[in-house]
């Protein structure tokens, strides 16, 4: 208590004040500071482990990822699967709505793709089998989503928790899915509808994957008009900014809550049916979704909310994830390295934001007041 | 009767994890701070405990208990106390957003524990693919001396290693320091509302540091407890991140109180054993069982809400960043 008295005399050594006068260029140089000094300790880090030297680890990545002949295109597919997650999440982001459940929501659209595989496969014409996939999935995600954002609009029950308790449940039912329709006891149903080929999502120009990643480019371009132009995407920024200002200018705030998070479901669940019916080798596992729910959040917020951003920042983080895990091939552990990069990166990220914020103020010698 | 006072010690075993963790996390959310890298946390605290009890064994021939049990705990608290700062630092003193540092710290900690658990099972004897230390665990899975002659009561409840009884030990001690004394009253005022704490005097950031890191350590020795009774002392990747989670739901169950902390960690670890311990259960069923506690979690998560009472609430300024020079 004394030292508060005598404090005053006193100015302390650092302080920081609010800057809101940044100039883009500005910020932009210290993201690039941030990113720099992220992958420098990223390359460190697999220094430790391989002896690599930091110049061989990162062309070992690039090779192992976007530079390889047979890897680019699972690389661009991870990229395009990803991206699609972080731009389901980003509406309600924007909304200040802690969605941490796309991994769930997600799921359950994977789940509704096999279950019409595998209920209708053999009793539709194609067209509607892939038309009727397509509605389920969206619809399954959509209420996955809406659940929790029904009890947040009414009863402002925490998000977080919820949709992230709802990921167990999806995880649950899925094993479930599984053990039930299993015939082989593996608790694993291996390639679905291998001989029949039914509800295989078509292949654009004859090559695998690509009509997911054109479905994603077109969902980058849709979500990015969709928040910059549309009434519902300002509906949305009000929101996020203050509840009581969206009230104040006649907004329903209890809707716009409903209805973003349908939307976010909705993409979740369309991943969730690419996920399974666009793979060449469709098949549900529990793990299918391997975390890029949660990984989806972190690149969303990278990318400030900004849709084609967001493209270069999924590129950079499934570029850390695959290329750190065959940097460390030799090592023969699976992939968790990746998922220590990146969260090392966004780390640098979330601390050079800080002098984009705020002003440091260093003691001056003679205080003139 | 022994079924009985089996599943009960089960019960127990698998509800001191989730009381580390969310007594942790009540000690953090009550300093204003949401920590959504719990899991992480216990992950590496979880793995360093591994790390410590491998380096120890290699560099002794024989192995003393009282000391391997110092070098695990040690090595868990460095470790999560570690990872906890890095939370801290962004959160308190750069100010970023809570649940984006949180959850990053979740993808950071469950990563490292995989690897670092990944390159000790690398160097594994034998061809389970884990290494473990199963002299090491034992001494954690060791009852207490008098358990056996108290007839029922002792089987049940005292035959838990003592990591049990320490988890139960630090959450009453935890309920005592935040209800009734000056440091918990200011803690609370901190977590309430930071800027009247600072106007009276508080070291806001000091209290908030102070909190977020002993939080951290709590939740860490869930991780080692885990992987000494469990995971027989080595790493797999394994539900260690999954009970994370159930402890920061745990919090809300127990409405930020210690004491009903417990009480809701023996329900969930129940919930967590029965599925196990019906017989003649198909494994479908068993499969659906563990819904449980997921869905009642969701249940008294919402049931708390709607009922809007003043006690039950979230600490006032939970999730925010605190700036004195903003308003």
């Amino acid at each position: 208590m004394s030292k508060t008295n005598s404090g005053i005399a006193k100015e302390p050594l650092i302080h920081f004040t609010k800057r809101d006068d940044i100039t883009g260029f500005k910020s932009v140089l210290w993201h690039g500071v941030g990113l720099l000094a992220g992958l420098i300790v990223c390359a460190v880090f697999i220094m430790l482990f391989t002896g690599l030297n930091p110049i061989e680890v990162y062309v070992k990545m690039f090779q192992g990822t976007f530079g390889g002949e047979v890897t680019r295109l699972k690389a661009i597919h991870h990229t395009a699967i990803l991206l699609a997650i972080s731009l389901a999440v980003t509406p309600a982001f924007k909304m200040k709505f802690w969605n941490i459940g796309a991994e769930g929501q997600v799921l359950i659209g994977a789940l509704a793709a096999a279950y019409c595989m595998l209920q209708f496969g053999d009793t539709m014409e194609e067209p509607l089998l892939i038309l009727t996939m397509f509605l389920t999935c969206m619809v399954a995600g959509m209420i996955w989503a809406m659940i929790p954002a029904i009890f947040k609009a009414i009863w402002n029950t925490n998000e977080t928790l919820f949709t992230l308790m709802m990921n167990y449940v999806a995880i649950t039912l899925v094993s479930y899915f599984i053990m039930v329709k299993d015939r082989s006891g593996r608790s694993d149903l291996g390639i679905l509808n291998e001989r029949t080929g039914y509800g295989y999502l078509p292949k654009l120009f004859g090559q695998d994957y690509l009509l997911n990643i054109a479905v994603v480019i077109l969902i980058t371009v849709l979500i990015f008009v969709y928040l910059k132009f549309s009434k519902q995407g300002y509906e949305i920024a009000v929101v996020g900014e203050s509840q009581n200002t969206a009230k104040y200018i006649g907004i329903n705030v209890k809707k716009v809550i409903i209805r973003t998070m349908a939307i976010s479901g909705a993409i979740c669940g369309i991943v969730g049916l690419m996920l399974v019916a666009g793979s060449p080798t469709p098949s549900l596992k529990e793990d299918i979704v391997g975390g890029m729910g949660f990984t989806a959040i972190l690149v969303s917020w990278m990318a400030k909310f900004n849709p084609i951003i967001m493209v270069f920042v999924s590129a950079l983080v499934v570029f850390l994830g695959d290329g750190g895990a065959s940097a460390t091939d030799a090592l023969k552990i699976d992939s968790s390295v990746g998922e220590v990069l990146t969260a090392i990166i966004i780390f640098f990220i979330i601390g050079c934001e800080f002098f984009t914020r705020y002003k440091i103020n260093f003691r001056k010698r003679q205080k003139g007041e | 009767m022994d079924i009985i006072s089996n599943l009960i010690t089960q019960t127990l075993g698998y509800s001191s994890t989730l009381l580390f963790g969310s007594t942790g996390e009540i000690i953090t959310e009550k300093s204003g701070n949401l920590n959504l890298g719990t899991p992480g946390i216990m992950s590496i605290g979880g793995v360093c405990g591994v790390v410590g009890a491998y380096f120890y064994t290699i560099s002794v021939p024989e192995i003393v208990p009282i000391i391997s049990v110092l070098i695990t705990l040690l090595s868990t608290i460095l470790g999560s106390l570690l990872s906890t700062l890095i939370y801290s630092f962004l959160t308190i003193t750069l100010r970023a957003n809570q649940n984006v540092t949180g959850l990053a710290l979740t993808t950071f900690g469950v990563g490292l524990a995989n690897f670092i658990g990944g390159i000790i099972n690398n160097k594994a004897e034998g061809s389970s693919g884990i290494s473990a230390f199963p002299e090491i665990a034992t001494i954690y899975q060791t009852k207490l001396p008098f358990a056996e002659k108290l007839g029922f009561i002792g089987k049940a409840f005292l035959s838990s290693g003592f990591m049990t009884y320490l988890a139960i030990i630090i959450a009453i001690l935890t309920a005592i320091v935040i209800k009734r004394t000056r440091v918990g009253l200011n803690l609370r005022a901190v977590g309430e509302n930071p800027a009247t704490a600072d106007a009276a005097g508080i070291n806001v950031n000091r209290y908030k540091y102070c909190a977020t890191c002993l939080g951290g350590v709590i939740s860490g020795l869930g991780g080692l407890h885990f992987v000494m009774q469990y995971l027989s002392g080595g790493w797999n990747k394994s539900a260690v991140e999954q009970f994370g989670w159930l402890s920061v739901a745990l919090v809300i169950f127990a409405v930020w109180r210690p004491l009903l902390g417990i009480l809701g960690s023996v329900l969930f670890g129940a919930l967590y054993v029965i599925p196990f311990s019906i017989p003649n259960l198909a494994p479908k069923n068993q499969q659906l069982l563990e819904l449980l506690p997921y869905v009642v979690t969701i249940i008294v998560l919402t049931i708390s809400s709607m009922r809007k009472k003043r006690e039950q609430q979230p600490p006032e300024s939970l999730g925010t960043t605190y700036f004195r020079e903003e308003r």
